[in-house]
């Protein structure tokens, strides 16, 4: 019977205390979070006529570096590029893939080389095979209007990109 | 109630001694604690380790008086106000950087005499066990401590060390950012790891040296023949004034004043570097402030993670990220994939002692090649081998040592 009692009280306890446990950890957990004025801060326009053929434009969203690049009429065209007036754009997050280094881009190559672990993506952000960079460069999420871009909404073309696949 | 003498003088040996038995004390932990006489200065490490944790200690809560954990005045309040305003602000950063870098060597000096004489095994395993937490909250402390002056090098180390933990093909892109707090590092990610250097991993790491001075005390330290010592016996012979013929020392004072003479020793080299080299443990990059928009051109980390970033990188993302995984916890079951029956030091372990070497050679050459820029492909190559070289001596240890004959005593 005593036994009984007290296996009773040392089963509440530690019931009582594991629930205890659970919350503080939950609360520990939300304390980690992003905090939600970091979570608005998340929307920026870009002039997409600042942009000049061949030359890498940066812009910054959400902390990230933006790839912008003009493609001259000579330059591959893919899928993935943006079209606004008549003129192809890359637009890209321009954080490595592998490790989140911001690659280099080489004029001369034309392709996007990352110092860190010597990944390279071409002028469409596709991932050399071969090297550390699994995906290519990602495309965030954008709504064209006019000539220029909002960052951080999803417009149609951005959605039809994601349903192709051609960004995560 | 026990008993307490009512005329004994506050504070002397008997009044402290009914109150907290510090004769008791003294003899568990100092005047009967054996230590081996068959050793060398390599067993001195430990408290060299624990020398310089104190030092580190005490840099930092001066440190701490004038940093700033924010992202907009970090970068001055290391560079300007602790470096050229505060009076020997710079005395307790260079202290503190030298410390940081040292303190690995003199780890790695420490882990490698272990497995050098076979001191993690038969009793000896939760010396080792703890001894590896030790390492991975060293390494944390690292490099949460290398985030705070926020400058190039804090940042990009910041955001690569980060997406490791997305785990490549996973994705979990979310729990990268739940841990920085932000898209990218920031405001968040400086005081989250402002705090976790500053207290919480300070306090798993002395709550781990306890546990590990606490591991040693029953199977006592190894010995340069691995020779299983009777300690009672040989305390004896100590007390009994037998000295010469008593195989052990005291910790408490002999060991110790032998301890506090390389500690001597190393303290002169250790200072030598404080105030004349102190630039090998401050990277140059890391002298320009953190820009999210800007990668530095070639990022690698400080000397001592350098063998296990080499790991990482000769592979694609999510091989690489495995191998980076195996790396950083393979030597923790070093006792239990060491099937010898020996104790003994690694000349006299035939196959072992290859094995010892190549994987010390091994270590060498990924640091020389962690250090290198990405783009040679002979070096590339070197860096590939090593690293699966590094990965297959797990497995070739596990086979070497179930071979491995019994040794005779006293061969």
């Amino acid at each position: 019977m005593e036994k009984k009692r007290r296996d009773f009280m040392g089963l509440s306890l530690g019931l009582f205390t594991a629930a205890g446990g659970v919350g503080a950890l939950y609360a520990m957990k939300r304390t980690w979070d992003p905090l939600p004025s970091v979570q608005a801060a998340g929307f920026s326009t870009i002039d997409l006529a600042l942009a000049k053929p061949n030359e890498l434009l940066v812009e910054k969203w959400r902390g990230k570096p933006i790839f912008i690049l003009k493609k001259t009429p000579e330059m591959e065209t893919h899928k993935r590029d943006i079209i606004v007036g008549g003129e192809r754009y890359h637009v890209s997050i321009g954080l490595c893939t592998h490790l989140g280094c911001i690659p280099a881009y080489k004029k001369d190559t034309k392709t996007f080389f990352c110092a860190c672990h010597g990944g390279v993506f071409d002028i469409s952000g596709i991932q050399t095979p071969g090297l550390p960079p699994p995906s290519p460069l990602e495309i965030p999420p954008f709504k064209i209007e006019g000539t220029t871009l909002v960052l951080g909404e999803e417009g149609p073309e951005y959605l039809q990109m994601k349903t192709d696949g051609l960004t995560v | 109630m026990a008993h307490f003498d009512k005329n004994a003088k506050p504070f002397s040996n008997k009044w402290l001694d009914e109150r907290i038995a510090i004769n008791t004390l003294k003899r568990v932990l100092n005047t009967e604690y054996w230590i081996p006489k068959d050793i060398n200065f390599l067993w001195a490490m430990g408290m060299v380790l624990a020398a310089t944790f104190g030092l580190l200690v005490i840099s930092g809560i001066f440190l701490l008086m004038y940093y700033k954990p924010d992202t907009n005045l970090a970068f001055d309040s290391v560079n300007y106000t602790i470096m050229a305003e505060v009076g020997y602000g710079w005395l307790w950063r260079h202290i503190h950087g030298v410390g940081a870098s040292i303190v690995f060597l003199i780890i790695y000096i420490h882990m490698f005499t272990g497995i050098y004489y076979g001191s993690y095994k038969q009793g000896r395993e939760l010396i080792w066990l703890s001894g590896m937490g030790l390492f991975v909250a060293f390494s944390a402390e690292a490099f949460s401590g290398y985030m705070l002056p926020w400058g190039q090098m804090s940042y990009w180390a910041g955001m690569v060390i980060t997406n490791l933990f997305s785990g490549g093909s996973l994705e979990a892109y979310g729990l990268v950012e739940w841990i920085r707090g932000d898209y990218v590092p920031g405001d968040a990610f400086l005081t989250r790891f402002f705090m976790l250097h500053v207290l919480l991993i300070p306090l798993v790491i002395i709550g781990l040296i306890v546990l590990h001075f606490g591991t040693l005390r029953l199977p006592h330290v190894n010995n340069q023949e691995g020779a299983e010592i009777d300690f009672v016996e040989a305390g004896e012979l100590w007390k009994a004034g037998k000295r010469k013929e008593s195989k052990v020392i005291p910790f408490s004072p002999v060991f110790l004043s032998k301890d506090i003479f390389v500690m001597g020793v190393y303290f002169i080299l250790f200072f030598y570097l404080v105030f004349y080299h102190f630039d090998f443990a401050m990277d140059p990059v890391n002298f320009d402030p953190a820009d999210g928009l800007k990668t530095p051109a070639h990022i690698y980390p400080e000397w001592y993670f350098l063998w296990s970033y080499e790991i990482l990188r000769p592979f694609g993302k999510d091989v690489g990220l495995i191998a980076f995984a195996i790396a950083q916890v393979a030597f923790v079951f070093l006792p239990f994939i060491d099937r010898s029956p020996n104790v003994a030091p690694a000349h006299k372990r035939g196959l072992f002692q290859i094995w010892f070497w190549v994987l010390i050679i091994d270590l060498i050459v990924l640091t020389a090649m962690g250090k290198l820029p990405p783009t040679d492909p002979v070096f590339a190559i070197v860096g590939l081998i090593s690293a699966c070289l590094f990965l297959a001596m797990g497995p070739i240890l596990f086979i070497i040592t179930i071979f491995e004959k019994k040794l005779e005593k006293g061969e």
